[in-house]
């Protein structure tokens, strides 16, 4: 289970990325940060973003409150 | 103060080739009549087909009878792909073809699969290069009618395996279609495929003309409504003027095509190092050295795509991108989502035979401060 959520949905890319690329510094390492995004870019890109980042991408959900991504705090 | 124009995006429409528009203008006065009739006027509208047919089988080494002209690249990959799956209908239903291929060959595969048909897509890596182990998996499957391989991305530059696809095609019985759209006129087209299709705005031709090639013995049948006009594989008459010059263009461009491949191959290896060294967070995408001459496509973290389309423009830059945002169905590309690249802040640069390295020198110094400013106003700076 993620330690906590963000909410980005109805925001359009490359908003959800930066709302992850912000929160993450602000967070212990090890932090799973769940991002709820709706846009179907976010799929692509913040799994993309992880690897450019060198942060654990944990895999995408999809559950009541839409297509959610997983990232892990790992440095 | 407004910039001279630069236009980089020519993997959508090449500006039109001075033989183009001579060979057009020429075409206008000579060939307006119906090819098909038996009077004088339809002889000479006739002899200019034929010369216009010959020319391009010859350039693409095919008969000229294998050679038909649609009237629209679009067309030509409907056609090839709806007319390859009908003419083995009996063999099966399947159509095999990679994650990249053009939007035409998706919605021509769409219809298929809404018709009943099923559709097999094989992935790419990240370089958007096409996984052979599971293409080949895929067209030696029960009831493959046709495989379908784009010969390099349109979106990302990266050359495709054909020829080990083919064999995997030969070895399995199933023909290949390839779309040759950016490839045609530019780079020596791979062997082993049974249909072939082109667009004539790529390589410097008008727009509106389309070919499709169909080598002998394929089992192709039309998926249109009879016509007897072009070997009955594409119905109406042919924009005689156009194909003309699309003809002549495709011509002149082959003939220069080795000179100017590796004139642009050049400003590309630049474009790629010099974003990759002075844009800060840039994922400069497609494999480095499989590629086409003439493509480079760059995604910028945290950047909006629309955004930097518009302030590229402001400076005088004309490029694509496959940014969700830029997209009528605020999709992302499905070639950088099939790739799993960064989709957005996603720009893509094409060169043609007017691009000069002042042109590209100028996008190079003007990009990073654009860029950057994009990033201040935005508050993504140092993240």
């Amino acid at each position: 289970m993620p330690d906590e959520v963000i909410d980005c949905r109805g925001q359009r890319c490359p908003l959800p990325v930066i709302a992850a690329a912000r929160r993450m510094p602000e967070v212990p390492v090890g932090t799973v940060v769940r991002v709820l995004a709706d846009d179907p870019a976010a799929a692509v890109d913040i799994p993309a973003w992880c690897r450019m980042r060198g942060q654990e991408f944990l895999g995408s959900v999809d559950g009541p409150d839409g297509p959610a991504y997983d990232v892990r705090r790992t440095h | 103060m407004s910039a001279s124009p630069v236009y980089l995006d020519a993997a959508t429409a090449a500006p039109t080739h001075p033989v183009a528009r001579q060979a057009l203008l020429a075409a206008l006065d000579d060939g307006w009549a119906d090819p098909g009739k038996l009077y004088t006027q339809a002889r000479r509208a006739r002899q200019l087909l034929d010369a216009a047919r010959e020319a391009t089988a010859l350039t693409l080494g095919v008969r000229a009878d294998e050679v038909s002209f649609t009237p629209s690249g679009t067309t030509a990959a409907h056609g090839a792909v709806l007319g390859g799956l009908a003419g083995r209908r009996r063999v099966g239903s399947t159509l095999v073809h990679s994650a990249i291929e053009h939007s035409a060959v998706l919605h021509a595969a769409e219809r298929h699969v809404g018709a009943g048909g099923t559709a097999t897509e094989v992935p790419v890596d990240r370089l958007g290069r096409l996984d052979l182990t599971a293409w080949s998996t895929a067209v030696r499957a029960p009831g493959v009618a046709l495989a379908a391989l784009i010969t390099a991305s349109h979106e990302v530059g990266t050359v495709q395996p054909v020829a080990e696809a083919a064999a995997a095609c030969a070895d399995a019985g199933v023909p290949l279609y390839v779309d040759a759209a950016q490839s045609v006129g530019r780079v020596p087209l791979p062997a082993g495929w049974s249909v072939l299709t082109a667009s004539a705005h790529k390589w410097g031709g008008p727009p509106g003309v389309g070919v499709l090639a169909v080598r002998k013995g394929t089992r192709w049948e039309s998926p249109w409504p009879a016509d007897e006009r072009e070997s009955g594989r594409t119905p109406g008459v042919v924009n005689l003027p156009a194909v003309v010059a699309a003809a002549a263009s495709l011509r002149a461009a082959a003939a220069d095509a080795a000179a100017e491949a590796t004139r642009l191959a050049a400003l590309v290896d630049r474009v790629r190092e010099r974003v990759a060294a002075e844009v800060p967070d840039v994922e400069v995408v497609g494999d480095p050295v499989l590629r086409l001459p003439h493509l480079v496509t760059f995604s910028c973290l945290y950047v909006d795509g629309e955004a930097l389309l518009h302030a590229l423009d402001r400076r005088g830059f004309a490029v694509s991108s496959g940014s969700s945002c830029t997209s009528s169905t605020l999709r992302p590309s499905h070639v950088l989502e099939a790739m799993g690249v960064l989709s957005h802040g996603n720009v893509r640069v094409s060169l043609h035979r007017e691009t000069t390295e002042a042109d590209v020198e100028r996008f190079l110094t003007e990009l990073p401060g654009i860029v950057a400013g994009l990033r201040a106003e935005a508050g993504v700076v140092g993240l």
